[in-house]
């Protein structure tokens, strides 16, 4: 069992809680909008449920995963007692304090902005200093990371750090960097509004601070996925890493090649040119590599695993690999939607083809196929994975978390796939009603049921994955032994410094992110009479 | 031939699938920035180019978006020339009459949060942001109504943001012209 269960249990518990409160919404949002639904009289309850969804799955949810993940690396791959366990606990609670703090403005309705907070559209200042208690407990963990390592370096002077920690790394120094764009943008300029020290703001400037994190966080939600892929799915399956070696580099092009992009975010926005427009296109383009690398070194795990049991021809080996193991079905789903996803993610990046879908009902389909399909499928395998060296006791029903993994999945295509077409039609997103009966949108309305029905599957598929959660506290105790990653085909013995510590690929990202926001930040902030009047939530 | 041996000959195949395998996903990558750069460069499908910045608080008073300026304007070059702004929560002017296969700048502004245009059925497409213009160039190859929703949340009353785009004759749209002014279509 790992020694720091309760640590690790209460990072995940709270995070499946809110995940399960957000989904629901989520639901509702889905019905409540659509012709079936029956039309609120109050938007405004709409807005409330949209801004506490986006932002319980966009940054408490996510974030709580990859740190009750990492504390869980941090133990069993280094093999050593957890550093500084007290400030873990402290970040958790900055953490709850901070979502509760940003929960009742939202219930209230004085902070119905959206997680994206776009000024000058200004609400509650607790709404803000919530989301920045949560930004500040996270980077303890980020801290918390960086010193576990560095302890463990000290006490195996020159040895390969192990891949599942590597990774871990990355990620957390990505999520410190990348939230700084959002941190920048609360404390610089809409907390002072908010708080009414202010009430003027640069609502171009702040989108360009914004576009900093919005990025990169997609790449730090997916960070326990692809660690998952690597560290866990081919022990899981009875198979080995591929090569240790392509997927240090993956992590570090994560690093360094996810940062400098944000921009792509505002291809439609005035306050940026084109140049640097163009710049970030093609830096996107770039982000691509270590996801076609890991697709790859994963598939290359795999067909190891199903040969080793036994698999052969071209192909044949798919038959022999183990179906009914969860691991290897959610593995198989996630790949699946981020294939499809991916193939989406390219028509966004694209100058040309994102003005066709720019902030339609497309966006919301691609993300919730991505993040909440390929992504979040994997963080219910990890927490399965998990769970019996957290609890002491054996998850022994199987068949229920099959038909889990089967509904999310089914759920998730059968929600998101229609969920494109309407964006492709022009339906525009973060609307709280549709009208229907104009024949002009009339033909997206079966569309939209579909997507109905698919949120209705995927939040049973959510139910049944708590249930399986809490029914996993009270099975009967068994001994799971230590928690173990994945071996390479070839375990390094050596590694070359620079795929063996981040300092060089951490400078590098800080330098990218300069070069490709200074200029554009500076011109921003400095150009006068850029700052327009604050219009604050609920104040008309 | 030792076990020893097998395994680096092993170790060296898999270097070389990897190294094939990663060169091909740089090709492909490389391939798709040249296509974005073709395309942006040979279609001019390219963003506003410029930074354009207005003062939100005075645009109602004095300079291009006050009222009287908004709408539709035929330009001496047979151009046309749309001023439009987003406000909570409709555009102004709430239709807007163009003429068909005719080179049309758009050119927009908010005057309090943050809104969007997108106008349906095309790739019209475009932020509006307080405090800087958008300008999209746009040309309509068919004659008819287009809805044009608000696409960012600009509040709670954002749902019911929704303009329209009416493209008509070129012959019809010339002769309304003559009157001068501003057109639009409000109202009909
Ligand atoms: C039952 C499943 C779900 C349903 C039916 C659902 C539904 C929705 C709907 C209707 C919206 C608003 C889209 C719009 O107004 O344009 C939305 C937004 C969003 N959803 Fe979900 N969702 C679900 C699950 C998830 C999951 C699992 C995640 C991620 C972990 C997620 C993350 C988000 C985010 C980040 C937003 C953006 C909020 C915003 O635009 O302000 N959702 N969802
Ligand atoms: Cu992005
Ligand atoms: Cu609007």
């Amino acid at each position: 069992m790992l020694a720091n269960r309760k640590l690790i249990l209460a990072h995940f518990w709270f995070a499946f809680a809110l995940f399960g409160v957000a989904l629901t919404l989520g639901a509702w949002q889905m019905f409540i909008r659509s012709p079936i639904g029956t039309w609120l009289s109050n938007p405004e309850l709409y807005y409330r449920s949209l801004t506490a969804h986006g932002t319980v799955m966009g940054y408490v949810f996510p974030t709580l995963v990859a740190m009750g993940f990492g504390y869980a690396i941090s133990e069993s791959a280094l093999e050593q007692r957890l550093v500084g366990v007290r400030w873990a606990w402290t970040g958790f609670w900055l953490i709850v304090v901070g979502s509760v703090m940003a929960v009742i403005p939202i219930a209230l309705g004085r902070a119905s902005v959206l997680y994206t907070f776009y000024p000058p559209l200004i609400g509650n200042v607790f709404y803000y200093l919530g989301v920045v208690l949560v930004v500040v407990g996270s980077w303890i963990w980020v801290a918390l990371m960086s010193i576990n390592l560095r302890v463990w370096r000290r006490a195996h002077p020159g040895a390969p750090v192990p891949l599942a920690m590597f990774a871990n790394v990355a990620g957390s120094y990505l999520w410190a960097w990348t939230a700084v764009g959002a941190a920048l943008e609360l404390l610089l300029q809409i907390i002072p509004v908010a708080a009414g020290l202010k009430n003027t703001i640069d609502a171009g400037l702040a989108r360009i601070f914004f576009s900093w994190t919005l990025h990169a966080i997609v790449y730090f939600w997916l960070m326990p996925t692809y660690i998952a892929y690597y560290t866990i799915v081919p022990r899981a399956i009875g198979g080995r890493v591929y090569s240790d070696t392509m997927a240090r580099i993956s992590f570090i092009l994560f690093l360094v090649v996810a940062m400098p992009i944000g921009m792509h975010h505002t291809f439609a926005d005035p306050q940026v040119g084109a140049g640097f427009k163009f710049i970030h296109s093609a830096f996107t383009a770039l982000v691509a590599l270590p996801t076609l690398l890991t697709v790859f070194t994963i598939c290359a795990s795999v067909e190891i695993a199903a040969r080793l049991r036994g698999g052969r021809g071209l192909f044949g080996w798919i038959r022999a690999l183990p179906w009914d193991n969860p691991m290897m079905l959610a593995l198989a789903f996630s790949f699946v939607m981020l294939g499809f996803g991916g193939a989406g993610g390219l028509i966004n990046m694209s100058y040309q083809l994102d003005a066709s879908i720019h902030n339609t009902q497309w966006i919301t389909g691609h993300f919730h196929l991505i993040f909440g399909g390929a992504i979040v499928i994997i963080y219910f395998a990890i927490a399965y994975d998990l769970w019996p060296h957290l609890t002491g006791r054996e998850l022994i029903d199987m068949r229920l978390i099959r038909t889990q993994l089967w509904l999310w999945f089914i759920g998730m295509i059968v929600t998101t796939f229609p969920w494109h077409w309407v964006g492709i039609l022009g339906m525009p997103r973060r609307m709280a009603y549709f009208d229907f009966g104009d024949p002009a949108i009339a033909p997206q309305a079966l569309s939209v049921i579909l997507s109905v029905i698919g949120g209705f599957i995927l939040l049973t598929s959510g139910i049944l994955f708590l249930v399986i959660l809490a029914r996993g506290m009270r099975a009967p105790q068994a001994d799971a032994g230590a928690y173990r990653f994945a071996l390479a085909v070839h375990q390094p013995t050596i590694v070359p410094v620079a795929l063996n510590t981040h300092a060089l690929w951490v400078a590098l990202m800080i330098v990218l992110t300069i070069t490709n926001y200074g200029y554009p930040i500076l011109n921003l902030a400095t150009s006068a009479g850029t700052s327009v009047p604050a219009v604050y939530v609920g104040a008309q | 031939m030792s076990a020893q041996e097998t395994h680096a000959g092993s170790a060296e195949v898999a270097a070389r699938v990897e190294r094939r395998w990663a060169t091909i996903a740089v090709i492909i990558i490389a391939g798709m920035a040249l296509l974005a750069a073709f395309a942006g460069i040979h279609q001019a499908t390219m963003p506003q180019p410029r930074v354009e910045t207005t003062d939100p608080s005075r645009i109602h008073l004095s300079g291009e978006f006050v009222e009287s300026n908004l709408g539709s304007v035929l330009e001496p070059n047979g151009n046309v020339t749309v001023r439009a702004i987003g406000q909570q929560y409709s555009f102004t002017p709430a239709c807007i009459v163009v003429p068909v296969d005719t080179p049309i700048t758009l050119r927009a502004t908010s005057a309090d949060v943050v809104h969007g245009i997108l106008i349906q059925g095309t790739n019209v497409n475009t932020m509006l942001v307080p405090g800087y213009i958008s300008e999209q160039l746009m040309r309509f190859t068919k004659t008819g109504d287009y809805l044009m929703p608000c696409q960012e949340f600009c509040s709670f009353g954002h749902e019911g943001m929704w303009g329209k785009v009416k493209v008509i004759d070129r012959t019809d749209f010339a002769t309304r012209a003559k009157a001068g002014g501003r057109l639009s279509c409000v109202g009909q």
